[in-house]
């Protein structure tokens, strides 16, 4: 499987470390209910058999962390784009 | 003893170099056969009916096929650390010099003690292992399993090294072509004549497939010759790459392909240099699958006795291995496929018996051919019964159309049941095989994107289409991949029929009917499964393990799950589908592994020292991907203990210097290093003044600790973290995605400075000493201008920039000089010069670990991905001010309860003992269980300095239980002694010995 670095190109999966889900955020500690919005944050994940969005991070390459959105029945790749670029 | 001569070789034909002679071994029997032979057809042509023993029953079994679906003649191949077991006959290309055994049986292939397995058989029916071994589960590691292994039996490995190696490599294509029978050599050429880069891969040292195999002709030329000419053409272009010996055995994400070279497997030993097999990943823009197809059986009684062949593999022997596998022959064949065997016989000169043929009414052409060729022809017939021993088949049960039986000499027995088109590589990405009833076989369903199957692989069996299907897709695929195709011209050929009558099982018959060869599996355990419930295909294939063997039911699947079908009643669609995963044919764990192996698994990282540290004869460990040294013997020391002791007495009474250049090192520039640092630790690193150190520790989110280390502030907008050596690349991530994903908006850029710097630890009471003597003059490094915890640039040795830390991991007064790596070796030997008046030591791991131990500082072993911050006693530096990474979910219950095992110290009641890591704490008396089970020692130490051992453990509320006496217990080196808590920190508490 190759992933396309927006930075450095096509590069082979191997050099890309894969994190999980990238629709998360990390949740405002100084809300009320931050210990159930922090434990969902950490432990709770979606399973979608389909399009999903993930965090992959080019390890051996630019360092970058990048969005991948990816059919997870196929490995299919929609986008790739660095995290936070629109 | 010479070999004798070539008994069932046929005087002329076949593919074979009859001009030179390869002698082998089978067995400990000298034989000789031809280029062009492989093991199986060898064999043949010396008269071995016999190749092996089944796995289960250890039933006498012979060669049943001519290709790599083989499930029988599975042989260990070469001798000494070469060794390989499980290798099919049928795909061994012969070799001079070749030596190959028979597997599972003792003591000899013809008489085989465990053949009474064969009288036990009503244990080993389906379900056996779940029914028969159910009880105690201890039993089964030490009783069940070995007794199970010994008298089902496996090909036995070498048990030595590999000595041969194995190669990964790369190719990209237009179009690759899998299998190089007239379908593939086709799309090859009309392919590579629209001017497409094209690979061609078969897994025969032969291109040609069934071409080889039959007696075909092609645009007036036999199929042979029409073969070398397509060959030739092929080799002539430059764009096209042929790779015999070459199997596809997989198909992956983006027309990514795997596939297996056998570079030098039909050598005695590969060539000086050459790799024994390389391993293709092979990317095309379209894929072209001409795998062809895999010959059924019939299931009936006796199926699997020596003897018993498909009829395709027949012919193979006959015409293109130019080798008689019977001289009396009898075929059952229910399509007109089979019949082709009858003619090839007639010119071979072996006599065909009779021919059953379980259709009501054949074409009359077949009953000319079976009066010319002198054999009976059982129209409407069924073969129920065959029989013979170890050394061949000895007559057939004929039912014939009228209901009567009748036995008919024979000595061997062809089968056709028809042809499963080789689809597996079509489901290697999750895809299922539909059914046809037309020809009733499994074809692919959905293909991967720019994959497209041709010829019999597509249920097309006969050669003009297959040569059709192979010109139109060849240029398709080239067409896709770019190029224009030309005007497609298909080469003739004359018409076949296929006239299939599914036939899977004959009913009554008296003697076992096998479904799977290799692993032992009957048409009555098919029974027996749907008999107790296990009726859907997943339940049967596990309950019977039917095509879980190593050929993965090339030859069975579709039978069982027929006979599945009318055992329930329902068509076979309904009953299930086959599915195939990667690989197509087992593929070597060396070849998985190429080059990384030994020392070449991962890359070994040295440290700036390293050269110096081996001059002065330094014990190395590995630590990570590094090689760091361990301890530095001195003459005559010969036992590591007195070494790490000297050394660290050295550095507590005078000085001594520690490469510690793995540790991680990060730089940290930004307006807002501070911030994402404040965010990252659990202390405060903001305000930490410029020209000071500070120590921390990180979390995960989940509130556990990630790693510690001390980072320093160099500027106001600069910070150099240190992280552990193991977690240097693990921390890096952390910080990228801490900024890149979580605080964007911070201005903040970091880069791993890990192997840039080479540092160096000088530790003890003399080190400001010898520190004093390489800085170049005007620097002022006096307990006043740098005093603990302070960091300052500065030059050494004349003008080597450096930095020099006040930390200190061994509780001495300590400096840590980094300096740029390049010079790391000038350096260390430049610091044992001027510390040499003082008595200078280098010392190691082993000794920097001890010293640690010593102080209680939790390292690694600590940090073990359960223990929280304040588990480890650094409870205190959790800010309350502000966010960290962790800090909301470390304080969960469960992770603030004062009973969490915490860190402490340890010492043996009885002095003389010594501590073990590893040791788990139980309160005096307690009963040794989990439930009693209060922590385990993590780390241990002998102390020079206090002459006893001392350990660092997490014990259930340690920090309030220092005095208190526990248990070590140490079940697997027979430890159990009584140890007291005590303070992790066993020397200088108060910590004055650092601020000198
Ligand atoms: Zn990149």
């Amino acid at each position: 499987m190759q992933i396309e670095c927006p930075f450095c190109g096509k590069r082979d999966a191997h050099e890309f470390a894969y994190l999980g889900d990238a629709t998360v955020a990390r949740p405002d500690p100084a809300v009320p209910d931050a210990a159930r919005a922090f434990y969902e944050y950490v432990y709770l994940r979606d399973n979608p058999a389909g399009s999903h969005r993930e965090l992959w991070y080019h390890s051996a390459g630019c360092h970058s962390w990048l969005v991948v959105t990816r059919d997870t029945r196929t490995h299919a790749i929609e986008t790739i784009a660095q995290v936070g670029a629109r | 003893m010479t070999p004798l001569p070539q008994s069932r070789r046929l005087a002329s034909g076949g593919l074979i170099d009859r001009s030179r002679t390869l002698s082998f071994q089978f067995d400990g029997k000298p034989m000789t056969g031809h280029p062009g032979d492989t093991l199986a057809s060898a064999l043949i042509a010396n008269g071995t009916i016999l190749a092996g023993r089944s796995f289960k029953y250890h039933r006498p079994r012979g060669i049943l096929t001519a290709g790599s679906e083989e499930p029988n003649a599975l042989v260990e191949l070469r001798s000494g650390a070469r060794r390989e077991p499980n290798t099919k006959a049928t795909t061994v290309e012969l070799f001079d010099g070749l030596v190959a055994r028979s597997q599972n049986r003792w003591p000899s292939l013809g008489f085989d003690v465990m053949s009474v397995n064969s009288l036990l058989s009503p244990i080993f029916v389906a379900g056996f292992y779940y029914k028969t071994f159910m009880w105690p589960a201890a039993f089964w590691e030490k009783l069940y399993e070995p007794l199970i292994r010994r008298a089902a039996g496996l090909g036995r490995a070498s048990r030595e090294p590999d000595p041969d190696s194995y190669e990964k490599a790369f190719a990209f294509c237009d179009v690759l072509v899998i299998g190089g029978g007239p379908t593939g050599l086709m799309a090859a050429l009309s392919a590579a004549r629209a001017g497409a880069h094209v690979i061609l891969c078969d897994e025969d040292f032969s291109f040609g497939g069934r071409l080889l195999s039959e007696q075909f002709v092609i645009d007036g030329q036999s199929g042979a010759d029409w073969k070398a000419a397509a060959v030739f053409e092929l080799e002539q272009n430059p764009a096209v790459t042929l790779m015999r010996r070459t199997t596809v055995f997989g198909g992956y994400d983006q027309s990514t392909y795997g596939a297996l070279e056998r570079v030098g497997d039909h050598l005695p030993v590969p060539l000086p240099h050459m790799p024994r097999q390389r391993l293709w990943k092979i990317v095309a823009k379209r894929a072209v699958l001409a795998a062809g197809a895999v010959e059924r059986q019939i299931v009936f009684g006796g199926n699997d006795r020596p003897g018993v062949m498909m009829a395709s593999a027949l012919r193979s022997y006959v015409n293109r291995f130019a080798a008689a596998p019977a001289q009396r022959l009898g075929l059952f064949t229910n399509n007109d496929d089979g019949w082709k065997t009858v003619a090839d016989c007639i010119r071979a000169g072996i006599k065909v018996e009779a021919v059953i043929d379980p259709r009501p009414a054949i074409p009359e052409a077949f009953r000319q051919l079976a009066i010319q060729a002198g054999a009976r022809l059982f129209e409407g017939g069924l073969v129920q019964d065959a029989h013979g021993t170890a050394r061949g088949l000895q007559s057939i049960d004929v039912m014939t159309s009228t209901g009567r039986t009748e036995s008919v000499a024979v000595d061997g027995l062809a089968v056709s049941g028809g042809w499963n088109p080789a689809v597996a590589l079509t489901c290697h990405l999750g895809a299922r095989p539909v059914w046809r009833d037309d020809i009733s076989a499994f074809v692919a369903g959905d293909t991967p994107p720019g994959l497209v199957v041709a010829g019999a692989a597509t249920g097309a069996f006969d050669l003009r289409s297959c040569l059709a299907d192979g010109v139109r897709l060849g240029a398709e695929a080239a067409q896709a991949a770019g190029f224009t195709a030309v005007a497609p011209t298909v080469p003739a050929a004359s018409e076949e029929t296929l006239g299939l009558m599914p036939l899977w099982k004959v009913t009554g018959a008296r003697t076992k009917a096998f479904v799977d060869f290799q692993n032992d599996v009957t048409a009555k355990d098919i029974v027996i499964a749907e008999r107790e419930g296990f009726r859907s295909v997943e339940h049967l294939k596990r309950y019977t393990t039917l095509g879980m063997a190593t050929d993965q039911g090339k030859t069975a699947n579709v039978n069982g799950l027929a006979i599945m079908a009318a055992l329930t009643g329902r068509s076979i669609p309904e009953t299930g589908t086959t599915t195939f995963r990667p690989p197509y044919t087992p593929v070597a764990i060396g070849a998985f592994a190429g080059h990384h192996r030994g020392k070449h698994f991962r890359p070994t990282r040295l440290t700036p020292s390293h050269a110096w540290a081996a001059e002065q004869g330094a014990q190395f460990v590995e630590a990570g991907q590094w090689l760091r040294a361990q301890w530095f013997p001195k003459p005559g020391e010969t036992d590591w203990l007195t070494s790490v002791n000297r050394e660290v007495i050295a550095v507590r009474g005078a000085v001594g210097v520690c490469d510690v250049s793995t540790l991680g090192k990060i730089d940290i520039q930004g307006a807002d290093a501070g911030t994402l640092l404040d965010r990252v630790y659990i202390n405060g690193f903001s305000a930490l003044p410029v020209g000071k150190v500070r120590y921390g520790a990180m979390l995960r989110e989940d509130g556990i600790v990630m790693d510690d280390g001390t980072t320093a502030r160099l500027a106001q907008d600069r910070y150099v973290m240190s992280t552990t050596t193991a977690n240097a690349a693990k921390v890096m991530q952390h910080l990228e995605f801490c900024h890149q994903v979580l605080w964007p908006e911070l201005d903040v850029q970091m880069v791993s400075v890990t192997e840039q710097w080479a540092q160096f630890s000088i530790a003890g009471p003399r080190a400001r000493d010898t520190i004093q003597k390489l800085i170049d003059p005007m620097a002022d490094v006096s307990n006043m201008a740098l005093p603990y915890m302070g960091v300052t640039t500065i030059t050494v040795c004349g003008g080597i920039p450096g930095r020099l830390f006040r930390i200190s991991f061994s509780g001495e007064l300590a400096y840590e000089l980094a300096v740029p790596a390049r010079y790391g070796d000038g350096v260390i030997r430049a610091i044992m010069s001027a510390g040499a008046e003082y008595g200078i030591v280098a010392y190691g791991t082993e000794a920097l670990g001890v010293m640690r131990i010593e102080k209680g500082h939790p390292a690694g072993n600590e940090l073990n991905g359960t223990a929280t911050a304040r588990d480890l006693g650094l409870g205190k530096l959790m800010s309350q001010k502000k966010d960290f990474i962790g800090r909301v979910m470390a304080e969960r219950s469960g992770l603030t309860n004062p009973d969490r095992p915490s860190l402490a110290g340890f010492v043996p009641v009885n002095r003389a003992d010594r501590l073990r890591a590893g040791a788990h704490f139980l309160g005096l008396g307690a009963h040794p269980s989990a439930s009693n089970d209060q922590g385990y020692m993590t780390s241990v130490a002998f102390s020079p300095s206090l002459s006893h051992w001392v350990g660092l453990g997490l014990i259930k509320n340690g920090p309030n239980r220092h005095g208190e006496r526990v248990r070590a217990y140490d079940p697997v080196r027979r430890g159990d002694i009584e140890v007291e808590i005590c303070s992790p920190v066993f020397i200088d508490p108060e910590g004055g010995r650092l601020r000198v």
